[in-house]
Parts: structure tokens; sequence; C-alpha cells
């Protein structure tokens, strides 16, 4: 055994093969973090496996390094057969420096591995940590396993002959840790190489210098010996045949927006404003743009949602994005999409509130803000994505209900969502709905307000459309004629169809159905969202234990699905799971009159399917 | 029967009501644009009227045409939108002081500075009369209003220049009952490809009458205004006896004769930004005509040559889908 690595602190790991792994990167906000954790998903998916990841990073962009507020993450949990989860606890940690060790190493499980750089342990990283000593020799992390590797002094070694400077040589570190994790996963190299290859073209020396990184942390990995005492092999993926690739919601939701211009035919206009977490969207579209999406950077929210009405009114599929602070000032433009009964689409990417809040963390705090957060009585249909690849099919719904009922439509997602990671099994575009609008062209009878029979949606004209001039606008108007109305009646019977119109929505959307576990039983976990994958664990293993639990998962907010009172019905007791206070247990109660129960933590972080467990687990001892 | 209908003021005149206060300079304005409209000859469905709220935002409701009534302040976001899905209509903002300098500022300065092609005709009368008389963003100084009854003390924005300043690349201005001027101003900001701004100087008979003291007599409007035409001298006065000469060094303008200037007064140049933004900020005689007009590259053509918008067929969205990493499950 070679003395490369210093193993006095590794003890007993246990089985080394496992169904899932749980891996959590940390260091400072310059490190390249976020950038490792999205190549091992890359590697992790190519070498067969489930995953699901959880970026966890400040809000500030380059905070001083070396502090705790810069440290940003990384976790990933993968294996088989399926992964529902980034994972409650990592099995690993690699902290790159004191402060990341600091911060994360409550998410380090007890025996778990723990990777710390050793070159990073310096007398002032320490204090600038809070560190009166270091932990790595006091004793304090005597319940971990670890290993102390000068990740920063191999680094610099391995990329001298590279040419590269001493600042390059501390930003090839990432890679270098890269190597290392996939020599103990048994991950393939190839495609973060090509992709270092084509991210520093123009600068060969940077592509030399982290390619030699990446390389050398693997050949330590050879080199020392990292075998069975220390690597770990994860289970494969048990999914469907065919072609796959991994997204985050954010690549999902763009790739859906394109997807509705290719299955309408219409021009996709999406109008924002940059805003945390939602202007990645913007980043990922605009580089689409020309194709069926054009993007459209508006000088503030508001005029970001009105250019998305004004093209809807032109015929167009106008659609905004935004978060929180961003849907609160779009929401008069909004009513006026209502009233005026133009589609739209617009996509709150949550994040934790009220006002600034923590920007880059996890929310459901806008349900009822989305639902009924407008001026007057302005209703309009609200749509949940579960997970990453879902944004995909929100995305195409989201407009199959805006072009066929003539409405606005709200996409909830959230930070989670937004930017984790999963695999996703590529759609065939040829087997995508048609969801081309029917515009009107005939003069005969016309009014802007008659309405079809079934969805009671407007007809949608054109401007440029011969013999149908029209004006419509943010007044009442006759129902009969299309014409300014002030009549009370009028009003009454305006504001009746504008409810039921969304109402039947819920006729032609998927009805509510059970997501795992049996049609009636003791306890139902509700939830919307992000939370899928946690309550999904978490009703698993409940039933595992041979309980009748089941879990429902909306991802129409409003209307609520058809179905879903017989469900809710069927079941003991109710409890909904949320990362908010109550807002959809809310809802539930006041809608069906049932004593739903709620489980809820607003910390910014996901739900851990081990919290949702337990809860559940004590009310059946209730 | 020929395809093509001749165009008529009548052609562009709705069925609906008219609700503005009898007297109210709206009526001249509406009357100028509409023979506008029929001697442009675009027909009345490859039009949109956009507007925002306040009494010059109820202009879409009297105008046949596409119109579309939207929120305060916004309607040229709106507009920008109309534009981004649907290039080739004829787009129209029109609003009121308040809509246009206040609540929507902001958007006003956007679609300057972007040069989005719409015609923004903005209805200055100085005061806000759909919400019953509060001082607006134009108000005069000393000015009375239900919300100032001491006079209003906050300094008047000037449109021309906050226009010149945003990056308009036209920039006009006229008077309500002017209809031997009005149509051709909205005729030339129509011809403007890109952002225009036309200020009309009109008068609220119900809570800021005379608001633009002088301009809307014949006889006085002749002495205190000066109406500009490029390559024209910048003369006024019932006999043409006045002659502005523009100072380079000062930016300022010196009052000449005519009869013994010689050729001294200054020609005008639409596209002298210098003289534009002198000629905006002179408090007598107040400049009508066209300012500015400098025509470049607008919204539409610029993102055009950039990326130019095609439909997206199903095999490009599956490359698209399918991307550059993947893997065949078995």
């Amino acid at each position: 055994m070679t003395d490369l690595l210093d193993r006095s602190h590794l003890g007993e790991w246990g089985a080394t093969t496992r169904d899932r792994i749980v891996v959590r990167f940390a260091g400072d906000s310059g490190d390249g973090i976020q950038l490792l954790g999205t190549e091992t998903a890359k590697a992790t998916a190519l070498s067969g496996h489930d995953l699901m990841t959880l970026p966890d990073f400040p809000a500030e962009i380059r905070a001083p390094v070396g502090t705790t507020f810069g440290v940003s993450a990384y976790q990933i949990q993968f294996g088989g057969p399926e992964i529902l989860t980034s994972g409650d606890a990592a099995d690993v940690l690699v902290a790159f420096n004191p402060a990341a060790l600091k911060t994360n190493l409550h998410t380090l499980r007890p025996g778990g591995l723990l990777i710390v750089d050793k070159g990073s342990l310096t007398k002032r990283g320490l204090e600038k940590a809070g560190y009166a000593a270091d932990p790595t020799e006091d004793g304090s992390l005597a319940g971990y396993r670890m290993l102390l590797i000068d990740i920063t002094g191999l680094t610099a070694v391995a990329v001298a002959a590279s040419g590269v400077g001493k600042k390059q040589a501390g930003q090839s570190k990432n890679f270098w840790a890269l190597g290392l994790v996939f020599w103990m996963f048994g991950h393939d190299r190839a495609a973060t190489r090509g992709w270092i290859e084509a991210k520093f073209k123009k600068t060969p020396e940077t592509a030399a210098a982290n390619t030699a990184a990446l390389d050398a942390g693997h050949a330590y990995g050879e080199t020392a010996e990292i075998g069975a005492d220390i690597a770990l092999r994860a289970a494969p993926a048990k999914r469907t045949p065919g072609l796959y690739r991994t997204v985050t919601g954010t690549d999902a939701m763009a790739m859906g927006l394109a997807a509705v211009a290719a299955c309408s035919g219409l021009k996709v206009s999406y109008c924002t404003y940059p805003i945390t977490p939602a202007s990645a969207l913007l980043h990922v579209l605009a580089r689409l743009r020309g194709q069926g999406v054009v993007t459209f950077q508006a000088e503030d929210e508001i005029a970001a949602v009105c250019a998305a009405v004004g093209a809807s009114y032109a015929g167009g599929l106008g659609v905004t994005g935004s978060s929180g602070p961003g849907m609160a000032l779009k929401a008069e433009a909004m009513g006026l999409a209502v009233a005026a009964e133009l589609p739209l689409i617009a996509i709150d990417v949550q994040r934790a509130g009220p006002s600034t809040g923590m920007p880059t963390k996890a929310e459901q705090g806008d349900l009822t803000m989305a639902i009924h957060g407008r001026h007057g009585e302005a209703p309009c249909c609200v749509l949940a994505p579960a997970t990453p690849s879902d944004c995909f099919d929100a995305a195409i719904e989201a407009a199959r209900i805006a072009i066929g009922h003539m409405t606005p439509v709200i996409i909830l997602s959230d930070a989670y969502i937004a930017n984790a990671a999963e695999p996703w099994r590529v759609p065939d575009a040829d087997a995508l709905p048609d969801i081309t609008p029917v515009f009107r062209t005939d003069p005969a009878g016309f009014q802007p307000f008659l309405r079809d029979a079934e969805t009671l949606a407007r007809p949608w004209v054109r401007p440029g459309t011969p013999e149908l001039v029209h004006r419509i606008g943010g007044l009442e108007r006759s129902a009969d004629t299309g014409h300014i109305s002030y009549d009370p009646a009028n009003h009454d019977r305006m504001t009746r169809l504008r409810d039921e119109k969304i109402a039947r929505i819920a006729e032609t959307a998927p009805p509510a159905r059970i997501e795992e576990g049996p049609e009636s039983g003791d306890i139902l976990v509700v939830g919307w969202g992000s939370t899928y994958g946690p309550l999904k664990s978490a009703t698993r293993r409940v039933r595992a234990r041979g309980h009748a639990v089941g879990h429902l998962h909306l991802r129409m907010l409003w209307p609520l699905p058809r179905g879903l009172e017989d469900i809710l019905r069927s079941f003991k007791r109710i409890v909904v799971a949320e990362m908010n206070s109550g807002q959809l247990r809310e809802i539930i109660r006041a809608r069906f009159l049932l004593p739903a129960e709620g489980f809820n933590q607003v910390t910014g972080q996901p739900l851990k399917s081990g919290d949702v467990e337990a809860h559940v687990l004590r009310m059946l001892e209730d | 029967m020929d395809d093509v209908i001749a165009l008529s003021p009548a052609s562009f005149t709705t069925d609906q009501e008219v609700r503005w206060c009898p007297g109210c300079g709206d009526y001249a304005i509406l009357k100028g644009v509409r023979k506008a409209l029929a001697e442009l000859g675009r027909p009345p469905h490859e039009v949109v009227f956009v507007s925002g709220i306040g009494c010059a935002a109820r202009f879409p409701y009297y105008v046949e045409s596409y119109g579309f009534h939207t929120i305060h302040g916004r309607a040229a976001a709106v507009a920008t939108g109309v534009k981004l899905a649907s290039p080739d209509l004829d787009v129209y903002v029109v609003g009121g002081d308040g809509d246009f300098l206040s609540i929507g500022g902001n958007h006003l300065v956007h679609v300057l500075r972007r040069n989005v092609d719409v015609n923004l005709i903005l209805l200055n009368n100085a005061i806000y009369g759909l919400t019953k008389g509060q001082a607006s963003p134009t108000t005069l100084v000393g000015t009375p209003t239900a919300s100032t009854p001491a006079g209003s003390a906050d300094q008047p924005v000037n449109a021309a220049l906050l226009a010149l300043g945003s990056g308009g690349r036209f920039v006009a201005r006229t008077v309500d009952t002017m209809q031997d001027h009005l149509p051709d101003m909205v005729k030339r900001a129509h011809q403007h490809k890109g952002a225009s701004l036309l200020e009309v100087y009109q008068n609220c008979i119900v809570y800021n009458d005379d608001a633009w003291h002088g301009l809307h007599e014949k006889k006085t409007a002749r002495d205190m205004t000066i109406r500009v035409v490029h390559g024209q001298p910048l003369t006024y006065g019932a006999n043409g006896e006045h002659g502005l000469r523009f100072i380079a060094e000062t930016g300022r303008f010196e009052i000449l004769s005519t009869a013994e200037a010689g050729d001294r007064i200054t020609v005008h140049d639409e596209r002298n930004f210098a003289l534009a933004t002198a000629l905006a900020r002179l408090p007598a005689p107040t400049v009508l005509g066209v300012l500015y007009c400098d025509p470049a590259e607008d919204f539409t053509a610029a993102w055009g040559h950039r990326a130019p918008y095609r439909p997206l067929a199903r095999d490009a969205l599956q490359t698209l889908l399918t991307g550059e990493n993947t893997w065949v499950v078995r």
C-alpha cells in the first residue's frame, strides 16, 4: 500500500456497493463548484446511473475569498434503480476550504467520508472560517472518515507543465477533484475532456491545464490505490429504454417553449427582466433566439409582461418569466390579460421571500399570489411542474391551455427545480401534440367576446385580418356586443363567465391521480411542485413498513383537477406538505371543507424525505 | 368594382359615441389624425392603436382600426410586444402627459432608445383630466390645481428634450387646433421608420383651460410659435418678420428682424441634434414642426440582422431536444 495517502482517519466504510450515493462538493463561490457539480452529473448519467442534483449557492457573485457566506455547494445523489431526490445527507463531502467545511459539515451523515483540501488549511483560512483550532487535528471530526489531500499543491504540480500562471493553477483545483471523484465512482472522463476542449478553445493553455488537473486527480486515485477502502460503486438506473440526456428545470423549460413554437406554429416572444433565479431561462432562450422564440429584455418587470401581452394581442404567444418580486409588479398587467382574455404564459421561478428574501433559495410562497394575487376577480390557470424535466411538459400544457382557453397561465417553478438536474428521456418531436390555434377570419356575426360553447373561450383575431377590426381593453365590456359596458347585470354575468371559463379547463386537463400507493387508506400525502421527489420517496418508505399511505401530487393548482375531492375523501387523514406555511392546505380546507393537516418547512432548502417520513409515521401513531 | 377602396376620414371613424367633454382639444386631434390616416392610405385592418389610461387613452375606441386600451403608462411596452410579434403592422400609441411622462416615463425612454417603429402621439394638456384635475408632470409652475391649490411647485418636464435625451430619432410638435399642421405632422411621424414622438399641445377646457396660453388663437399664435421646416430659415410672425439665429457657442438663439438679418437667420436642419435640443428648450416662441429627424436602424431591423426569426420545424426541434451529451438505455 502506497504512502501517498494518509489513511489513518479512514476507519471502516462498510459495504462499498450500494443503491445510492450522495456526494456533496463545497468551496468558495469562485472555485467553480457549480461547474464541478454539473460535470459530475453529466459523467454520472453517462455511466448509466439515475441522479438528482441540488445546487446550493450564495446570492453573492464573488464574496470575499474564504468567508463562510461565500461558500457554494453542489449535491448529487446517484445510483438506481430510481433516484427521486438529491439526498437527505451526504455520504461524501469534498470541502475545498475551511469555510466550506464549517458551513457544510452538517450535511454529511455520521460516518460519512470527508475529503478536505489540506493545502487550504492555513492559519488565515481557518481564522476566516471562524475556527480557533485546526478541526482536522483537534479531534472534532472524529465522527467522520477523513482524507486530507493537498489538492491545491497537487494541482499546482499537475498544471506546471502547461505554462499557466499561479492563478490558473488555483482555478484548476475543481478539475483535479473531478478527476479523483471520477476515479472513486468509476466515471468516464471523456465527456468532461470534450467539454474542456470546447469551452477553452481560445485559450489552449487553460484547456491544457484543466485537462492536466483532471487527469492528475484521476491518476492520483490510481497511484494512491484508492480502492475498496474508499471508492464506492452505485447501482445502475432502471429506466424505460430510449435516448437520454440530463436537463435542469431551466433547460427543460426553455426547450418546452421552443417545442411550443414548433407545436403551435406561433412566434413565441419571451419578454422578461433579469431577476434571480429566473434569469437563467433568458440566457438559455437568448441562445435559441431565432429558432421559434424571440427574447426581449425589457426595461422592467412591468414592461416585460406588457410586451408579452402585446405579443399575444398581435397573434403571437407572449411569455414572461420572473420570480416573486417581479410577479408582484406584473400583477396589474396580468389582470389586463384576464380582462382582455388573451393567451399568456407567466413563469414564476419562486424564491424565498418576502421582499428580496433569499434570492437563490427555493420556496413555495407564491401559490396564493398566483391564484388570487390580482385586483378584482381575475381568475387564471396555475400549473406547477413537479421535477426539472417536468418543466418541458408544463410549458406545452400551459400553451395548450392558454391558446385553447384564451387565458393567462402561471407556471410555478422554483429555485430548486430551475437549477437541479436529472436524466431525461429525449422526447420524439413528431409525437408532441399539435396546439395550433384557430384564428378567427370570418366576419359573419363577429364580436370579440363571442364564446365557444364548450370552453367559453373568445375568438382570437390577428390584427391585420380584414373586416374584423375591433377594440378591446381593460374596461368591462358587454357579453353580447363586446362594447364597453357599465351595466351592473352585465358585470355580474361577465365575472361569472370569466370564472366558469377557468373552471372548465379542468374538463380537458388530466384528472387528479394517486402518484404512489393505494387508492384509499389511512393517510394521503398531498404536494405540488418541487416537493415531488421527497414526498414520493417518503411515501414509499412508509408503505414499505406496511402502512396504507398514498401520495397525490398536483400539477394543476387552479382550477383544481377533476376527481380530486373523491381521492381526498378516500383517505382518513390528509397531510399537505409544502415549503410554505400551508397555502395549499388552506385552499383544500376552504374548497372541500376537509380537515387537511400540514407539514411545513420554510427553510429555503428542499424538503428531506426522511423528515416527511418521520412526520407521517408520527401521524400513524396518533 | 375595384379592390382598392378610397380611404377617407370616415373610413377611420367607429360607430362609438365620442365621450370627451364638449370643447376638449382631443376632438380636433382625432379629426386631424383621421385625416392623416386616410391620406397615408394604409387600410384600417393593418393599423393598430394602443393606449394606456387617461382621457387621451380613449382614442382607440374612436378610430376604426384594431385597438387595444391597456393599463396606465404601459402602452409603449404593449406596443413593443405588438411589434415583436407582428412587425408589419402600423402601430400608434396615444396617451396623455401623465400616461407618457409620469407613470409611463420609463417606457417612453426605452421605446425611444430602442427605436421601435411606433408612432407615439402625446396629447399634452398639462393636467390629469380623468382623475379630476391634479397637477401633471407638465403642469407649469404656479398653476393652481386640485392637488396644488397654492399653485404647482414642481418643474415641468420637457417632453421633446426627454425624447432627444433618450435617443429618440424623430421629435415633432404641433397644436390640437392647427388643422393645417397637425395632419402633416402625423404623416411625417408615420413616414419615419423607427420610434417617433409627436407632442400635441392640447387644451383641457374643464381642468386647465388655456393651458397653452396664446397657442390656440391664430392672431397670437403667429407671434408666439414658430413652425420649423427642414431647409427653410427659422422665421415666424404674421408676416415672417422675426427670425432666429442659432449661436453654436452658447447653444442659444438670437431673435432678429428678418428685414435686417439678411442671411444670418439659421436654416433649419432636422439632422442637427444641437439645434434640435436648443429648439426644444426655447421658452418663446414655442417651437412647432419637426424639430429632429435623423433615422437609424429600427428595433425590428436591428434584431432581424442579428438573429433572424425562423419558425421552428419539428426536425429542428428534435435536434435541439437531443442536444450533445446523450446515452442510450436498452
